[in-house]
């Protein structure tokens, strides 16, 4: 029996040399896109009671619609659902009324535009992606409605095991706010292909071709925050998250209700099987 | 075992009357009441309940998420945006069948790494798991057809690599990917065809579990000790003992659960899949569900021709092989001994087999270059050699530990220091 023991014990040791090794190996690999690792902000809306700051998804908003909107659509938010952002009935059939909206046909056979009503949802600002390619140096610019959900920068282990605990899904909008704000002059020696602006943040190479759209006291705000790209990106971010994920509060809050649940009907089963088993020896 | 005689009486006059035309309360009584489980199962049993469980979360949530959804290139993805954002609790179904085919895959592979470690696959237990492996493999395909639906850009990529390993097979290749495709590449056919086989294959997983539970009622359950049930002080009845065990796993793993449904309801899918599909742009990697990921891995860490067999048809080989390999088990291992409990070499190799499965999956989400490939290559090899080398060895050359002589005998040792006085095996 001992020598047993001794023999699992070389046998175990061989086995962490090895792991030693691999480990040595795989910390050789390639660095990937994007050259810089986003900041991890706070976000009102993370963690287990998080909630949109209202004021903030507003800011967002005129933020989209004064500077995005030019060229990003909204394609899946119908004006209706911007009562989420505070805004009333009356507030919400005004801002839909700003926008024309294509209906027909008519008796006559012709597609006419009318103004939005609340039911509408955000209009293109393209006809399709080949004029959206054609006036913006060959890349289309992507649609805003899911955009805080379809991108991720990878986050590696074990990062991605401590993630599940600290209940991180913000890395869309820290991306997006990263790479707002990342723009850069290129380091000395690197070259960018015209047309693009070197981002270290960009995550599908070093420049995008989205020149930098924010700057300093574009946009006026009338609750006295702050004028700057910094607060923009994080109020423009923030309009975003709610866009892709527009039930996150009552889904949160429902989560609450049935972790508690969960655990009080949990307890109680435990209670009742130890009841159930100890009567049996 | 369920072979012994009936002891439902029925109590009532209608009881009676339906007793003697269709005993169907006969049945659930011997099969859910009396039916007689070894007393010292652990938590690690629960994990048939569970599954149970969650193929009837699937199942209800999917009729309900398919009244909703369109299975066409043109409006599939505006159709689950539908339901994430106008359906009434829409995102609530739909996070919670995304997470739930994830959670089935969670429990489903806790249950098998449970059997090889038990050895409950051994005789006469040799058909329950086949019937199991086939679950596993109708998983696979109804999870795969299922994560085409969205129409998102993993969602199509995903079915064009996957559906291209089939073109690796000689002669009927080009004619099995076209087939399952409904044409030349992933289109409007292959959506229409996904979304029904992906309504159909769930009922028959749910036709393949009853034959599961049968074959299980007909041997009985093995135990952690691994010996056969002998006396009837090694049982107790399925219900309160098994129903209430049951119960309390089935709470914590929900916990879990909805715990990822709720907090984290994208952390095990991916990125690109908010991405409506779009044939012209291939994503930076195409990774499928974390729950393929070490067939993945295995499929590409073949990078070389084995003489006729080029490495294409290799990996795919070694792909389905990794799978196939699993049917045949209870004639791979050639130990006397059932369980890993009295095995202590087994054992070893056993949790050597889980980080190593583990790995593999870590792999497949990984590039395939560089390190990657070679430790692949490494990892593939102890799959396979567990299987097709340590389980027939071991089995002939490992001294296993002293086993006792029933479970009841095991049971009593190990409460020995717990509670000596009251511990007695009482009749009944």
């Amino acid at each position: 029996m001992r020598k047993g023991i001794s023999e699992m014990k070389m046998f175990l040791h061989g086995l962490a040399a090895l792991g030693l090794g691999f480990s040595l190996a795989t910390s050789a690999s390639a660095a990937e896109y994007p050259l810089h690792e986003p900041e991890e902000l706070s976000w009102s809306f993370s963690g287990p009671f998080g909630t949109y700051d209202k004021g903030q998804l507003q800011r967002g908003f005129k933020v989209y619609r004064q500077v995005c909107s030019s060229c990003h659509g909204l394609n899946l938010v119908a004006f209706r659902t911007l009562e989420d952002l505070g805004y009333s009935e009356e507030q919400v059939r005004a801002i839909a009324e700003e926008y024309d909206i294509e209906d027909g046909p008519d008796e006559a056979g012709d597609m006419f535009l009318r103004s939005g009503t609340p039911s509408d949802y955000f209009p293109a600002p393209f006809d399709n992606p080949e004029q959206a390619a054609a006036s913006n140096n060959g890349a289309v610019p992507p649609d805003f409605s899911l955009l805080a959900k379809a991108r991720a920068v990878e986050r590696g282990f074990p990062t991605f095991v401590f993630d599940i605990f600290t209940q991180y899904a913000e890395s869309g909008v820290d991306y997006i706010h990263a790479l707002l704000t990342g723009y850069e002059d290129p380091p000395e020696g690197v070259e960018v292909p015209e047309g693009t602006y070197y981002n270290p943040y960009f995550i599908n190479g070093i420049s995008l071709a989205m020149a930098p759209p924010l700057s300093d006291g574009m946009v006026p705000y009338e609750d006295g925050s702050p004028e700057t790209v910094e607060q923009y990106s994080r109020d423009v971010s923030a309009f975003m998250m709610w866009a892709a994920e527009p039930h996150l509060e009552q889904r949160k809050a429902t989560g609450f209700t049935v972790m508690l649940f969960l655990i009080l009907f949990g307890g109680l089963v435990y209670l009742t099987k130890r009841k159930v088993w100890s009567e049996l020896h | 075992m369920s072979g012994g005689h009936s002891t439902y009486t029925p109590k009532s006059g209608i009881g009676r009357w339906m007793d003697a035309r269709l005993p169907l309360p006969r049945l659930v009584y011997d099969s859910f009441v009396a039916y007689p489980v070894p007393r010292n199962l652990n938590y690690a049993y629960t994990f048939g309940g569970i599954l149970t469980l969650m193929l009837a979360v699937q199942i209800l949530t999917g009729i309900v998420l398919a009244m909703h959804y369109a299975p066409n290139t043109e409006l599939a993805f505006a159709s689950v945006e539908k339901i994430m954002r106008d359906v009434n609790s829409g995102w609530l179904l739909r996070y919670l069948h995304a997470n739930g085919a994830s959670f089935f895959f969670v429990a489903v592979y806790i249950h098998i790494f449970r059997g090889l470690y038990y050895g409950s696959y051994k005789a006469p237990r040799e058909l329950l798991w086949i019937l199991g492996c086939i679950i596993y493999l109708l998983m696979m395909a109804t999870a795969f057809m299922g994560y085409v639906l969205p129409w998102g850009q993993m969602s199509f990529w995903g079915a064009t690599v996957i559906t291209g390993f089939f073109t690796a097979i000689p002669l009927v290749g080009e004619w099995v990917q076209q087939l399952l495709l409904g044409g030349f590449a992933v289109d409007n056919p292959t959506l229409n065809r996904f979304f029904s086989l992906h309504y159909l294959l769930p009922f028959m997983i749910a036709g393949v579990v009853v034959l599961h539970i049968w074959a299980l009622h007909v041997t009985g359950q093995t135990n952690p000790t691994g010996i056969e049930v002998k006396q009837k002080t090694d049982t107790v009845n399925f219900t309160p003992y098994a129903t209430i065990k049951d119960s309390f796993a089935m709470v914590v793993f929900l916990f879990v659960f909805l715990y990822f449904v709720f907090y984290i309801p994208g952390y095990l899918g991916h990125a690109d899949n908010s991405i409506e599909a779009n044939p012209l742009q291939t994503p930076a990697h195409i990774v499928p569900e974390w729950y393929f990921l070490p067939f993945y891995a295995i499929l590409r860490a073949i990078t070389f021709n084995i003489g006729p067999i080029d490495s294409k048809l290799g990996g795919v080989l070694a792909m389905f092989g990794s799978i196939a390999v699993l049917f045949v088990v209870p004639w791979l291992d050639t130990s006397k001994v059932r369980s890993a409990v009295y095995r202590p070499w087994y054992k070893l190799f056993f949790w050597l087999f889980v980080v190593d499965a583990i790995f593999l999956g870590w792999l497949g989400s990984k590039p395939a270059e560089g390190v990657y490939v070679m430790l692949a290559q490494a990892s593939t090899f102890y799959y396979f050699a567990f299987f097709l080398i340590i389980m027939p060895v071991l089995g002939l050359i490992e001294t296993p530990r002293r086993l006792p002589n029933s479970i009841t005998e095991a049971v009593l040792e190990k409460n020995k220091g717990e509670a000596p006085a009251s511990a007695q095996a009482r009749e009944g």
